[in-house]
């Protein structure tokens, strides 16, 4: 029996729990048919998660693409069905990218498996990033370095800590809710171990006492907020501190979902909660940064 | 004897030759161990010039392993010039880590601190370089402070390898003049 997922029309981290909630309900080798006919628009995030749940899954799940050509070649910009034919079954020809059109993909949906894979993410960006980034979002030369030495920390932890390989995207759209302003977004994907299991492999690390708590909100919090690794040695950790740091000063926004938690850094333009737990479980990590277009007078 | 070690050289030579930029932790551990091999095949305890001028990104992994970490392992005298902005963030948050501070050297030829460095020190190592040398007296002199006071910045500065001291001297690093603060 083939288990139906509809994939919402609206594809973003907040309505992908939308897809989540179904799929935990299944065991990792029912069959699965993602329905995304209806879905007209999808983050980087809802792409590369679309992605990981295929990673996740045992037995190979089938896609049905949006039915609505603009949609469709638009994914297929994103490098999205590149990514996709190898793990989906997907229904129907597989969109093909069509020329054409101002594109905002500052950088296809890329594989990120090994440190190589960070060192092309990072010299791709470079060569494109800089100048969209000034011209229409006003992001200067020093805070697009900055910006790439985000991406490059995030990919990093893919390949040191998921124990399998991820995605990356990036793009540029318009966030209409409260901000009204266009947005630079990353987002990096795994369906690996997760933060909970990775701070649990930390050498010596004693098991919790009783009555404290230890969950992948606690485990989250301990990497994202106190900068914690897996790893012992003192210069460790310090990309995500170097994100939020980033983040911070730019008003960016920093989601990552793990487990059954979702951590955020919640800038003033926008309304989410710090910390969401007892979410349908998901492996692995999902990353998600947003940094807003520098308002014309701020820049000045 | 001066040693220029030209970063994106050694980054190209240790990890790949279309590498331009300083990322990722294995690329960051190739190239300090490089530097190690350059500066141990040289005798005694010399002074290397790391130059970032055609290193594009530096991230912080990157940083953790070539600078800060190559401070720890290699017992020799090191200056920093060719930085950037960012580069200096992403050094600067990393000698934070261990308590470390290092001298760079400007775009004008000028020098500074960068890292973890307490105003004493600071104030005692920018005497040093404004008058080209410095004993305890001359600078408990300039600082208004007692010799012991001025004895004891000084050989802290010389112990973390902001000076050179011989003998009862103290000497900047190189030749490079102090920056304006």
């Amino acid at each position: 029996m083939t288990h139906v997922i509809a994939v919402p029309p609206s594809l973003d981290d907040a309505s992908f729990e939308q897809v989540l909630g179904p799929l935990a309900t299944l065991a990792p080798d029912d069959r699965v048919l993602l329905d995304a006919r209806h879905t007209r628009w999808a983050s980087p995030y809802g792409l590369v998660g679309l992605l990981t749940i295929a990673q996740s899954r045992g037995t190979r799940p089938s896609l049905i693409p949006p039915e609505a050509d603009e949609t469709a070649s638009y994914w297929a910009r994103t490098g999205f069905f590149q990514q996709a034919e190898s793990l989906f079954e997907i229904t129907g020809p597989v969109p093909r990218l069509r020329g054409g059109g101002e594109s905002n993909v500052l950088l296809e949906i890329t594989p990120v498996v090994q440190s190589g894979d960070v060192h092309s993410v990072v010299e791709r960006i470079q060569q494109r990033a800089q100048k969209i980034l000034s011209s229409e979002l006003n992001i200067d030369a020093q805070a697009s370095i900055r910006f790439v030495m985000t991406l490059s920390e995030v990919c990093q932890n893919v390949v040191e800590h998921a124990g399998r390989g991820g995605w990356v995207a990036v793009q540029t759209y318009r966030w209409q809710k409260r901000l009204g302003r266009r947005v630079v977004q990353i987002a990096v994907a795994d369906a690996g171990i997760g933060f909970r299991r990775s701070l649990e492999s930390l050498p010596g690390r004693l098991a919790p006492a009783p009555g404290d708590r230890w969950d992948d909100g606690t485990a989250l919090e301990e990497a994202v907020i106190r900068g914690v690794s897996r790893f012992r040695d003192r210069g460790r950790g310090q990309g995500l501190a170097g994100a939020r740091n980033f983040l911070g000063k730019w008003s960016g926004k920093l989601s990552i979902r793990s487990g059954t938690a979702r951590i955020a850094i919640v800038p003033a333009w926008d309304e989410d909660a710090p910390l969401l737990e007892d979410l349908a479980p998901f492996p692995g990590a999902q990353v998600q940064i947003t940094i807003p277009e520098r308002a014309a007078a701020a820049a000045a | 004897m001066i040693h220029h070690i030209d970063l994106s050289s050694v980054l190209r030579r240790s990890v790949c030759e279309l590498y331009s930029n300083l990322v990722t932790r294995p690329t960051g551990v190739a190239v300090r161990s490089e530097i190690e091999q350059l500066v141990a095949d040289r005798p005694g305890r010399t002074l290397t010039i790391i130059d970032f001028t055609h290193v594009g990104l530096l991230d912080y992994s990157c940083a953790d392993e070539v600078v800060a970490k190559l401070l720890l392992k290699v017992d020799g005298y090191f200056v920093f010039r060719g930085l950037h902005e960012a580069h200096i963030d992403a050094i600067e948050a990393t000698l934070a880590r261990y308590d470390l501070a290092l001298v760079v050297e400007q775009h004008d030829g000028s020098a500074r601190l960068v890292g973890t460095v307490d105003a004493a020190q600071r104030d005692a190592w920018a005497t040093v370089h404004r008058l080209g040398q410095g004993d305890a007296v001359t600078l408990a002199a300039s600082l208004g402070t007692g010799a012991d006071d001025a004895k004891r910045l000084l050989d802290t500065l010389s112990s973390r390898r902001l000076l050179v001291q011989v003998g009862l001297v103290y000497l900047p690093i190189g030749s490079l003049r102090p920056s304006v603060a």
